[in-house]
């Protein structure tokens, strides 16, 4: 027995932390990701305390102000009825994060449910839960919510149910891989000798060695709901004005290009700064716990 | 304590359609009886179906005929409420693979506790005590196997499987995945609670040495069946099958008084023959007698 198994057990713990963190901090793509998302969540939680034309979020017309380039006044300038364009990015953003940690909330659990009892049971099971994945990976998430968003109502609500309903597919696919391979793994023969119930072993033995592909796969999946939810308020199917909305201000910006460029460019810069940040921060994540089979 | 009785187990060999075109027999027709607080061995080389028995016996397989009885009842009769994991517990092969990465030792020793309604607030003392009993710090309790030595491993894997007191230990190859070193510590340990729990040992391995020094009672595998089984001395001392002579002329040896201990097997071609070789050579042998 050396030096180090007879430090108390705290002191281990902290340099645990503090070894991974090390590493984390060592990853410059991670840690500007994680910076970057950091700085829209907060952006967001403070919309009304740091924007400086809060009222501008609503149905305001002031047609004087109307299409001013960005000044030390309007920051993003304004748009064809005179409202900040700035105010309304941060607002947008906002929109698009309750968007992405709704859909993702639902369809992750969801998604690593079956992707558990597929992987674990096999059978029956794995056929039901696995044939119903691939026919719902066979409809892209844009043209459901199309069909959705045509058929019901436009708006966020629906949007979002269109969405969360294909999103878990990647996710069941995902846990279903990994589940396979660890099922067959001693320690899961163990449990099973053990006495260990099945939803012991499947949420305290197998759930644990998946954190990891789940906290990428999220943090990819969080800058591509982002998106999806952009290009459909574009298309008018989303979030309805006057609710200021990324992918409706870049649609509603383009009627005015290119002398009015700042109406459509800066929301759009705005949505690729999210997309971009989430996809850093799950690429770094995923160096960091060097997961292969995400993607 | 422990009896098989005419165990058999084929696996199905199928082709690329999943068309059954053929059967392997893992386990045939074995029988043995091994006596309360004995050390039971069970030798035979990879393949010979020695962890398809364990695998019967912990009820991972399910055999295609015959009985497994523990103190006189099948291990499928449950009306007396006892749990089978209460009667038996198994140590794997590999320490490495058999602790989960992401749980701490402590969680691991726990699972049988929490499996068979071990009061939760108990639950910290017993892990030390269980941890103390296999000679580890009580402290290990917080750290991930990573964090140990193969030793230690199995170690923690020997405290889980004693958590609930079964009183027949099943060893799959305990020592295979260690080094020679920690492997005497590992034997020592499991001999030194055998007599104090008075545990009962299904030891199963290909390490010949080791069972000599380990088993009191040993029977030998060959391709599924025993062909020779008594008491260790017996059966290393004067093998009368072939395949437990070339089981033993096997074994590695340093001086030249160890190699003139050895049985007498014919070579063919200077080296020694296969058990396939030996007993077809023997077979022609009688046929001319």
């Amino acid at each position: 027995m050396t030096q180090m198994s007879l430090a108390p057990p705290e002191a281990r713990r902290l340099s645990n932390a503090y070894q991974n963190w090390y590493r984390f901090s060592r990853n410059p793509t991670a840690v500007i990701g994680a910076a970057i998302v950091v700085v829209c969540i907060l952006a967001a939680l403070l919309a009304p305390f740091i924007t400086p034309y809060p009222e501008h979020v609503g149905a305001v017309v002031n047609f004087r102000a109307r299409h001013q380039p960005p000044s030390l006044t309007f920051w993003f300038g304004t748009d064809n009825v005179g409202r900040d364009i700035f105010t309304r990015t941060i607002y947008g953003m906002r929109i698009s994060l309750l968007l992405a940690f709704v859909v993702l909330g639902t369809a992750v659990p969801i998604g690593t449910i079956l992707g558990l009892l597929a992987g674990y049971f096999g059978g029956w099971t794995e056929a039901i839960i696995m044939r119903i994945t691939d026919i719902a990976l066979a409809l892209p998430p844009l043209v459901m919510a199309l069909a959705v968003a045509a058929v019901l109502s436009p708006d966020l609500v629906n949007s979002l149910l269109a969405i969360a309903a294909l999103w878990w597919t990647w996710h069941t696919r995902l846990i279903y891989a990994i589940t396979k391979q660890i099922r067959t793994q001693e320690f899961i023969e163990a449990a099973e000798t053990l006495g260990a119930s099945k939803f012991h072993i499947l949420f305290r033995e197998i759930l644990p060695n998946c954190v990891s592909a789940i906290a990428v796969k999220t943090s990819l999946d969080c800058g591509f709901v982002i998106l999806v939810g952009a290009s459909l308020s574009f298309l008018g199917l989303g979030i309805q004005p006057p609710t200021p909305d990324l992918g409706t201000m870049v649609a509603q910006g383009a009627g005015f290009l290119p002398d009015f460029w700042w109406e459509s460019v800066l929301p759009g810069l705005a949505i690729l700064f999210v997309a971009l940040g989430f996809n850093l921060l799950g690429d770094g994540l995923r160096d960091l716990f060097d997961v292969q089979e995400v993607r | 304590m422990l009896e098989l009785k005419n165990l058999c187990k084929a696996f199905p060999i199928r082709n690329a359609f999943g068309r059954k075109t053929g059967a392997l027999q893992a386990v045939d027709n074995v029988s043995m009886t091994i006596a309360p607080g004995d050390i039971y061995g069970l030798a035979g080389e990879s393949g010979s179906g020695k962890s398809t028995i364990a695998r019967m016996i912990m009820g991972l397989e399910t055999p295609d005929s015959g009985e497994i009885l523990i103190d006189g009842r099948s291990i499928h009769d449950r009306s007396d409420g006892v749990a089978h994991g209460r009667r038996v517990q198994m140590v794997f092969q590999n320490p490495g693979s058999s602790l989960n990465p992401r749980r701490t030792v402590g969680q691991s020793v726990a699972v049988p506790l929490d499996a068979h309604g071990f009061p939760r607030s108990k639950r910290p003392a017993r892990v030390a005590t269980l941890l103390d009993m296999v000679q580890l710090p009580a402290a290990f309790a917080e750290r991930y196997p990573h964090e140990l030595s193969g030793g230690q491993k199995q170690r923690v894997a020997i405290a889980r499987a004693l958590a609930v007191e079964p009183k027949l230990l099943v060893l799959d190859e305990p020592t295979s995945a260690l080094d020679v070193s920690v492997q005497a510590k590992v034997m020592d340990l499991l001999t030194d609670l055998g007599r104090q729990m008075g545990l009962t040992y299904l030891f199963i391995s290909h390490d010949l040495s080791l069972m000599r020094n380990f088993a009191r009672e040993v029977s030998v595998l060959y391709r599924g069946g025993i062909v020779e089984s008594g008491t260790s001395d017996t059966v290393f001392g004067h093998p009368s099958h072939d395949y437990t002579r070339l089981l033993i002329a096997s074994v590695p040896v340093i001086s030249a008084e160890e190699a003139a201990l050895r049985p007498v097997i014919p070579l063919i071609d200077g080296e020694l023959p296969t058990p396939e070789q030996l007993i077809a050579l023997r077979q022609a042998a009688d046929r001319q007698a």
